[in-house]
């Protein structure tokens, strides 16, 4: 392919890095402003979350540029595949990051549950950990490490079942919890949903290493576990 | 800035016959713009009238303006020798004289009375780096031009008509007798070349369009139909006909 393909597909590679970055940056502030009852870090990160959708929109405008001008094909297709379908993941995590900061916005001055907050905090940081190995897997182009995440989203999983099982467990105890209990159970739900859009991201590491479309993700291949 | 070359209304007739019914276009200075449509929608007609190509053909008509730096191109008394100097035209099949490869791209220079070696040897090497060809004929160069590969051969074609330093290159399906990966480092050649000149390529082949130049025109039975961005028009052609020839419904 030529230099101009080249040139461009860096340069959406950076774009993409630096927006992974500022989504990672998202999930540790929308929980650290959820566990510390801090409606205004979390108005704050609201406001930026609309950057977030524009780089995205930025990018995807760029990413079908390329495809259309260059028409790559093989592994530059997949190069470019790869980042349009994982951009669209990273806003999505992007966007269920708002929703924990809308929730911090909405709960404040409720009773809380220490208990759960800490293990909110604690899925927070299994997280924030796969999010980092997906995108250094994509950018340093490591099999094993895709499938490292695809194990991590289990334990976060797990960590999810318990967490709502500590929920159910405070209301039934102290019914006064219940509307902080429906807050947490919204906010874990969004950590696990943000696990999952993280496998995704692993999945589309695969796929551009492979043009394999697979899934890692073990919750759907057996729901039933 | 203003366009180094502007066309109005350009009409052109082989015998009672209209070929191409009043086309305007402006051409930018340091950009490359495609001439795009199917076969007889008068692309090339209107590129050879752009270095007065056409005069050879007989019974030709040939009306409108053509400005070239602000200059009609059609006077009577503009120097045709002069005009083609300043406006090259690389054609489809290379065409390199059958001579050395110095001899070639010295050609145009001795014509216009340059005979000192140093000089000469001093363009040779510029116009074949700039085409991008000197690595592969620079321990060849009193070799026949003939004697090397197709895309080798239009690279050469390249540079003898870089060396006269015109300002606009015109090329005339350049790569449609090439490989593929000669036609690439083709492709790598122009958009270096860019930088320096206006450079006007009619091309069949849509992807090289796409990925080469800044402005494309699209024609259809000697009509211009759209003319924009490349990136604009491959994306968000304003014309169905644009959209229905890229995609390939017809031509």
């Amino acid at each position: 392919m030529n230099n101009i393909f080249t040139t461009e597909l860096k340069k959406l590679y950076n774009v993409f890095t630096e927006m992974g970055n500022a989504v990672s940056d998202q999930i540790k502030q929308a929980t650290e402003s959820y566990v510390n009852h801090d409606k205004a870090a979390a108005q704050a990160l609201v406001q930026q979350d609309q950057s977030i959708n524009s780089n995205e929109v930025d990018l995807e405008k760029q990413a079908l540029t390329l495809m259309t001008l260059q028409q790559p094909v093989a592994d530059d297709f997949r190069n470019v595949i790869t980042i349009l379908k994982a951009s669209s993941d990273l806003e999505r995590i992007g966007d269920h990051a708002t929703g924990i900061a809308l929730e911090t916005i909405r709960v404040k001055g409720l009773q809380r549950n220490d208990d759960v907050e800490a293990k909110i905090a604690s899925l927070t940081k299994t997280i924030r950990g796969m999010l980092t190995e997906a995108l250094t897997a994509l950018q340093a182009i490591n099999m094993e490490q895709a499938q490292t995440v695809a194990e991590q989203d289990q334990e976060v999983d797990a960590q999810f079942d318990e967490i709502r099982r500590t929920i159910t467990a405070a209301i039934q105890d102290d019914p006064a919890v219940a509307e902080a209990g429906a807050s947490y159970l919204m906010v874990t739900k969004l950590l696990e949903r943000i696990g999952d859009r993280i496998v995704n991201l692993a999945e589309e590491m695969v796929y551009n290493q492979t043009g394999e479309i697979v899934e890692l993700n073990q919750g759907r291949l057996h729901p039933n576990n | 800035m203003p366009a180094i070359l502007q066309t109005k209304n350009v009409h052109l007739s082989y015998g009672s016959k209209e070929a191409l019914h009043g086309i305007n276009l402006d051409f930018d200075d340091h950009s490359i713009t495609a001439l795009i449509g199917p076969s007889g929608c008068g692309k090339s007609t209107f590129l050879r009238c752009l270095n007065r190509m056409n005069d050879l053909i007989a019974n030709t008509t040939i009306t409108g303006s053509f400005q070239f730096h602000g200059q009609d191109l059609y006077a009577p008394t503009t120097n045709l020798v002069e005009l083609r100097k300043q406006i090259g035209m690389v054609f489809q099949q290379p065409n390199p004289f059958p001579f050395s490869v110095y001899e070639n791209v010295t050609y145009g220079l001795k014509l216009a009375g340059h005979h000192e070696r140093k000089f000469l040897d001093e363009q040779v090497e510029r116009a074949l780096k700039q085409a991008a060809v000197w690595d592969e004929v620079k321990d060849n160069l009193n070799k026949s031009a003939m004697s090397f590969s197709g895309g080798q051969q239009q690279r050469i074609c390249i540079a003898r008509l870089l060396a006269v330093q015109p300002d606009i290159i015109l090329l005339d399906e350049p790569t449609s007798a090439l490989d593929p990966i000669s036609s690439a480092q083709i492709e790598e050649t122009l958009i270096t070349l860019k930088k320096d000149y206006c450079i006007i390529i009619v091309t069949h082949n849509l992807q090289q369009a796409s990925r080469i130049a800044d402005r494309t025109a699209f024609m259809l039975n000697g009509n211009l139909v759209e003319y924009d961005l490349t990136s604009k028009m491959f994306t968000q052609p304003a014309k169905q006909d644009t959209s229905d020839y890229l995609n390939g419904k017809f031509g």
